[in-house]
């Protein structure tokens, strides 16, 4: 190889959302030459269209929240799936770390005695989420990076440069990892805006790359969210979890067709609205489950009340979790009660002042306005599922991030474990602070732990890693060529009709053959033009990711033979406890050409937790063996 | 509905290009975006531009369309007739790297610039407290989506390349006045820094920025020139003392 551009790092972040950035801040606070890697712009990531805010009981609107609610909240979002000591350290960590964005200069709405505000939302028992009015991620990601702006500040004060021990490498992407051995070395990529590559070579590299959703056509999610961290571990060797739990928020937009899938923030219903279907029936009060029958008001009136008495009445029932709403509004559609354009109605127009509205969902105001002629100040607006977050992702140690791998660090929407079977609204961009931080910890002390002993880059490897990088510029078999855009949006097509929110076992083997044959015809994809900022060549090299991690999902669903959260198969529609009990783990196969998923035993969940919920809570989803030490207490 | 809608869209680097014309389908509903990626899926597939959220939230797709510097994300085709020739090219006072996308470098090293967030001393975290009316102020410019429209559109930089040195533009001599506004920063004297190292004299309050803001931000009437009037009587500012004491 001759003249790559190389840079040598302590610590590589991969991803510069929420996780990245607060992994970034930690790992140069603890004294680490840290290189933050991109694919858009510093301070584009799709952290910024989170709306709703951040989850932590920090006990400002109801002071009777604190971490054990936020614990069993979390829990029962995720079907008791979560991994709970992950679900326990983000519980208990999250007020601080929302806090401390306030060190940042991050400027949250205000209580009347000056604290942080907190709003209601879907499955959280008190108002939970901090926010700035519906735009709380844009606030996290220009807090978070300001705060390394001040780092860099530091910095240049002390060594005459800005980016002595902290830079963003900005619209650059990385195509893969780099090993000695079974350690990480380093990472490869290129320079989105001229096509040469670039080599870092680090002991640590932290991924936070966000999730997947580009691999579904109704999705809220950017072009970034193309599974890269996903596929990346895979590769390097580290295992993925829970993949087959794939989020479909309720509330996307459906229409007009160009911004179909546009997230709706869950917000609109915290803060009074309702869900209706075409008779004008608020539907939600049939689709209340079983499990959450205590929680939900049955009727109109108590739900009403829950707003301003919420000691004596049950919430309304479209603060269900997600998965459930989700359901909800697929079922009423499928029956024919749906909209005119295939969704049904979220109506705030009926329910608040005008004013209230634009003052607490202004950008909701101005997005439905501006891109579809909406008004919602006046109208109900029309909406439907879309798939926004996965709940799988690396499987990592909760308190250092770590994967299977050494050296290689997951946090935010690639890591899996945390929210289980399904997420609860605001604990997403908690997650990232908590988590990230945490990783920036992980990944410090394991360089500190290596003493000399540092992994070294082989020559060979780089080459391999340049030559796959630019295969696709060599056209693939004559005759058979393909163009990157056709495979992929036949992978959404396929994925969003096949393994959707609601799956079938046939359907779902009818993905993976055709899953078989895109991966075949991606192997034949030709790029025009040359490398200088080429987003069909992007788009070309994200496919292999992409069609990677779909195939996680896709076999991990068919393996999972229930129904649980983000995971609803039409014909095993029953949560089945065994099934709790078990996580089904994506690795690479032996070929390199795709994934083996194996079984593997949770960890029990540990006594004094299992001790925060009543035994009858319990019952509904362990089994009789795994209560058999817990005292059954009287409810 | 749909209908064919004639494009020019400017192609080429820094070495220089020219407008290329195109006849692209449109749909009902669509936006300038939609219409640019339908182009890079049936007719060049290698055009470059910028893009992440599509929802006027990231500050990725600028753009001048028909001249008018705007979010291609937030432009409905229906503005436009459908026998009108669309014409878009880069944002102007930034370097082309290709296409649709600049070189806005030049922003970030003016974010760079201005003195971070002082967090008060002896606060701990936690225990911050502020009035609702009076975080407010600073977060109405907080809302920024960091499109850089604002900057593409002041005359000061786009008609004279070298003030680009001594002037930060009206989005980073906001983020001075939303910090100046901070109940709680402990920075001193952001307003005169704003005059004396962000180049706040050049600035003759045309609004132009304030015009294009896709976030409908008061730029100018509620950032620059309170500021400017503060730099103006700084020696003794009774309010803005009064203000900060009170809060801390
Ligand atoms: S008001 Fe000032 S900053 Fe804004 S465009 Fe005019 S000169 Fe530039
Ligand atoms: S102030 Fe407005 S125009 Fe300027 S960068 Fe921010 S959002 Fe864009
Ligand atoms: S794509 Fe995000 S603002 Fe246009």
């Amino acid at each position: 190889m001759t003249e790559l551009e190389r840079h040598d790092y302590d610590v590589v972040v991969i991803g510069a959302g929420g996780a990245g950035l607060r992994a970034a801040i930690e790992a140069r606070q603890q004294g680490k030459r840290v290189a933050v890697v991109c694919k858009s712009l510093f301070g584009k990531a799709h952290t910024v269209m989170a709306e709703g805010g951040i989850a932590a009981s920090m006990g400002n609107v109801n002071s009777d929240d604190n971490w054990q609610v936020h614990f069993r909240d979390t829990m029962r979002g995720g079907k008791f799936l979560n991994n709970w000591r992950m679900a326990e350290l983000h519980a208990k960590e999250a007020p601080d770390r929302v806090w401390e964005l306030e060190t940042y200069g991050a400027l949250f709405d205000r209580t009347k005695d000056g604290k942080i505000s907190q709003r209601n939302f879907g499955g959280h028992e008190y108002p939970r989420l901090a926010h700035v009015g519906d735009r709380t991620g844009l606030e996290l990601i220009r807090s978070l990076q300001q705060k390394i702006v001040s780092l860099q500040q530091e910095d240049k004060r002390e060594t005459g440069d800005y980016e002595s021990r902290l830079k963003v490498f900005a619209e650059c992407t990385v195509t893969e990892l780099l090993r000695d051995g079974d350690r990480i070395a380093g990472a490869f990529g290129y320079w989105r805006e001229s096509g040469r590559f670039v080599l870092f070579g680090a002991p640590a590299v932290v991924l936070a790359t966000g999730g997947i959703g580009k691999s579904f056509k109704v999705t809220s999610n950017s072009w970034e969210y193309t599974g890269d961290g996903h596929a990346l571990a895979l590769r390097a060797g580290a295992s993925l979890i829970n993949m087959e739990f794939v989020q479909f928020h309720p509330t996307g937009m459906v229409w007009p067709p160009s911004v179909k899938g546009i997230l709706v923030t869950e917000s609109v219903r915290g803060d009074g609205g309702v869900l209706r279907n075409s008779d004008g029936k608020r539907f939600m009060f049939d689709y209340i489950p079983d499990v959450f029958k205590d929680k939900y008001a049955d009727n109109e009136d108590e739900a009403d009340r829950w707003y301003t008495d919420q000691g004596n009445n049950r919430r309304p029932p479209e603060l269900l979790p997600r998965d459930e709403v989700a359901r909800a509004i697929n079922s009423e559609v499928k029956a024919g009660r749906g909209s005119p354009h295939g969704g049904v109605f979220l109506d705030v127009s009926s329910r608040l002042p005008a004013e209230e509205i634009i003052r607490r969902l202004p950008s909701m105001h101005h997005q439905f306005k501006e891109l579809a002629d909406v008004d919602i100040t006046k109208e109900p607006m029309e909406v439907g599922p879309t798939c926004h977050y996965v709940m799988g992702g690396v499987e990592v140690e909760p308190d250092t991030a770590a994967s299977s791998v050494a050296g290689l660090f997951a946090c935010g929407e690639v890591a899996g474990g945390m929210h289980g079977s399904n997420r609860l609204g605001g604990n997403s961009l908690s997650d990232l602070l908590v988590f990230g931080r945490r990783a920036g910890t992980g990944a410090s002390e394991y360089v500190d732990g290596l003493g000399d002993k540092k992994p070294v880059i082989a020559e060979s490897d780089v080459d391999a890693a340049s030559r796959r990088a630019v295969a696709e510029f060599d056209g693939g078999e004559a005759g058979a060529q393909e163009n990157p855009y056709t495979v992929h949006t036949q992978l959404q097509q396929t994925m969003n009709d096949l393994v959707g929110i609601i799956r079938r076992g046939g359907e779902v083997e009818q993905a993976l053959v055709a899953l078989e044959e895109l991966k075949q015809r991606a192997r034949n994809i030709v790029v025009e033009g040359h490398r200088q900022f080429n987003p069909g060549w992007h788009l070309a090299l994200d496919l292999r990711n992409m069609l990677l991690v779909s195939e996680c999902v896709a076999k991990a669903a068919l393996l999972r033979t229930e129904s649980r959260g983000g995971h609803t198969r039409e014909d095993h529609p029953a949560m089945d406890a065994d099934w709790r009990k078990q996580l089904l783990v994506c690795v690479l196969n032996a070929a390199g050409d795709g994934v083996d998923v194996t079984s593997k035993d949770q960890i029990p969940l540990r006594p004094d937790l299992m001790g925060l919920f009543e035994y009858t809570e319990l019952a509904k989803y362990f089994t009789p063996g795994e209560l058999a030490d817990v005292p059954a207490k009287e409810s | 509905m749909g209908y064919k809608a004639k494009f020019k869209v400017w192609r080429g680097d820094a070495e220089g290009g020219d407008l290329q014309d195109f006849t692209v389908e449109v749909n009902e509903g669509e936006v300038v975006l939609d219409v640019i990626h339908r182009l890079q899926a049936t007719q060049a597939p290698d055009m470059a531009v910028r893009w992440n959220c599509k929802a006027g939230k990231c500050g990725s797709c600028s753009a001048e369309i028909n001249g008018r510097p705007r979010l291609m994300c937030m432009t409905r085709m229906s503005v436009f007739s459908e026998d009108e020739t669309v014409t878009v090219t880069p944002m102007r006072t930034f370097p082309v790297i290709r296409d649709l996308v600049t070189d806005v470098s030049y922003n970030y090293e003016k974010a760079r610039e201005v003195p971070a967030f002082a967090p008060p001393e002896g606060v701990a975290p936690g225990e911050y407290r502020m009035e609702q009316v009076d975080v407010e102020r600073s977060q109405e410019f907080r809302k920024c989506i960091e499109c850089f429209l604002c900057q593409n559109t002041c005359h000061v930089v786009r008609d004279h390349e070298d003030n680009k040195t001594n002037f930060s533009g009206p989005r980073f001599l906001m983020r001075i006045a939303e910090l100046d506004m901070h109940p709680l920063d402990a920075h001193e004297n952001r307003a005169q820094e704003a005059k004396t190292d962000h180049g706040l004299g050049f600035c003759n309050i045309t609004k132009c920025c304030t015009e294009v803001c896709p976030e409908h931000i008061k730029i100018t009437d509620n950032a620059l020139i309170p500021m400017k009037e503060r730099v103006a009587d700084h020696y003794y500012d009774p309010i803005l003392r009064l203000f900060k004491r009170t809060n801390k």
